[in-house]
């Protein structure tokens, strides 16, 4: 790899040359006064237009820094509502904001931080249809989104319009982060051409993530933007940057660009954007969830049965530190056990299985219903509804 | 050879929960069937039914990655690393 391929900014044209204030000197003066970054440097970051694709738990020191560090326009990607299951991580939002659109409460952040730059924001669900017109005003695209359809997609807008992405992400405590789409670089495809099949690979709703990973990871990307924007230092190409923070390591595999690359190598197949949620097999984390229906109770309906005595088998097949949150007093196998262990269920009672949102107990029907179990039922909504329209003091989370 | 395979996150949950485990293996190939053979579990996470490594899941010698050395094929010595990486997703919302 080349050492200064300078990649970034497109300085306009026919604008004279950016200049400080007198203020903007005082603000950044931490920068100018380091010969790494300077007047020059400092200016090119004033010049310098970076999207950024969610404002999520990576998107939120992203922003933070990339807004505190001048750069010119930033824009920001995203369609979500502030929850409070948000804050243990997504910094960029305080408890009021909880049932704003993100985009909004973020804007109004990176605003307060810092008045003198651009902040555009885009309220909208990328798409293969808006992603290549919306990349266009942009010279870096940092991906700090949640879902294997829309990497896939940032990815190839990214190579189509030869556009760095700074790729970041993140598993309970363990992050991945590099930069794909770099001259002559590798691209997410060249390392996994292929996304996992839906409900192989756990999302963070399922699986969790400690809350300062995201940190960590989203200041990575954003060093690494500011890197790419003043020209300095080695960036993170060609290389893959894994990050355990329960063993507190760092770990640096070789990341090399594929000559049979469907998207960036030598014949490429993909030249126009495709169908994301297609090629990552429909469900993605967002895409509406259950794809086996199977027979349902509602909530409602089982708190009736059970007030009436009706002898129910009530069966919990999430994880044991789950049901130490709350609990239906369920008889508890997790999903993952359920072949292994459903001979301890008895298929001449009647079976409710119940999860957390309905989706795992669903799977856990079908299997049972294929094993030859004839009455089980699946919670509608498992507890989450349970919570709302049963008993409010079951908590949610 | 003894060698040391470093199990990702995501995968730890077929796997007794390990983050690493040392095993005798003188080819990838040998060290992920003890793998399977001892978590059998992980077998389908980490193979496709046609028997090939899953397109999502690669698998390093040291910083290397086997589809650039011989594969299946490459050689362990004595103390070398594999680590399996999975593609992860997570990042923003929830």
């Amino acid at each position: 790899m080349a050492t200064k391929t300078e990649i970034a900014v497109t300085p306009a044209a026919n604008q004279p040359l950016a200049t400080l204030s007198k203020e903007e000197v005082l603000r950044y003066s931490r920068h100018l006064i380091m010969p790494e970054v300077g007047m020059d440097g400092q200016l090119k970051l004033k010049q310098a237009k970076v999207l950024c694709i969610g404002t999520g738990g990576l998107g939120a020191p992203l922003g933070l820094y990339l807004a505190a560090a001048g750069v010119g326009r930033i824009g920001i990607v995203d369609f979500d509502t502030v929850d409070f299951t948000n804050l243990q991580r997504q910094i960029l939002f305080s408890s009021e904001d909880v049932g704003r659109p993100k985009i909004e409460a973020a804007k109004e952040r990176l605003r307060g931080l810092n008045p003198d730059i651009e902040i555009r924001a885009h309220e909208m669900r990328l798409t293969s249809e808006n992603a290549l017109e919306l990349f266009k005003d942009y010279d870096i695209i940092v991906d700090g989104t949640d879902n294997f359809p829309t990497r896939y997609l940032v990815n190839d807008a990214c190579v189509l319009l030869k556009k760095p992405n700074v790729y970041g992400s993140i598993f309970r405590f363990e992050g991945q982060t590099t930069i794909f789409g770099y001259p002559d670089g590798p691209c997410y495809r060249c390392l996994y051409p292929e996304p996992p099949p839906p409900g192989l690979v756990p999302s963070c709703a399922e699986g969790g993530v400690l809350g300062v990973l995201p940190g960590i990871v989203g200041s990575i990307q954003a060093a690494e933007t500011l890197k790419l924007i003043i020209g300095k230092g080695e960036p993170l190409v060609g290389r893959l940057l894994l990050f355990d923070a329960l063993a507190m390591r760092f770990r640096e595999l070789k990341l090399r660009k594929n000559p049979e690359c469907p998207v960036c190598g030598n014949h490429p197949t993909v030249t126009h954007l495709i169908d994301y949620a297609e090629f990552c097999g429909v469900r993605g984390e967002e895409a509406p969830a259950p794809q086996v229906t199977v027979p349902e109770i509602t909530p409602r309906e089982l708190k009736s049965r059970l007030d009436r005595g009706d002898d129910l088998f009530i069966l919990d097949v999430r994880e044991p530190h789950e049901y130490q949150i709350c609990n239906l007093g369920g008889y508890l196998i997790p999903l993952g056990d359920l072949s292994r262990r459903a001979s301890e269920l008895d298929s001449s009672r009647e079976i409710i299985a119940h999860c957390r949102s309905g989706k795992r107990s669903a799977e856990a029907t079908e299997f049972l219903r294929k094993a030859g179990f004839r009455k089980v039922l699946n919670l509608k909504g498992g507890i989450l509804a349970w919570s709302d329209e049963v008993d409010p003091s079951v908590p949610k989370y | 050879m003894v060698v040391k395979v470093i199990i990702p996150t995501p995968l730890r949950a077929y796997a007794a929960k390990q983050e690493s485990v040392e095993l005798q293996a003188s080819t990838v190939g040998e060290a992920l069937a003890s793998l399977t053979s001892r978590y059998q579990e992980l077998r389908k996470h980490l193979y496709a039914d046609d028997g090939r490594l899953r397109s999502f899941v690669n698998v390093y010698v040291n910083d290397e990655d086997i589809r650039y050395l011989q594969k299946d094929q490459t050689r362990l010595r004595e103390g070398d690393t594999v680590s399996i990486v999975p593609s992860i997703a997570g990042g923003a919302s929830d």
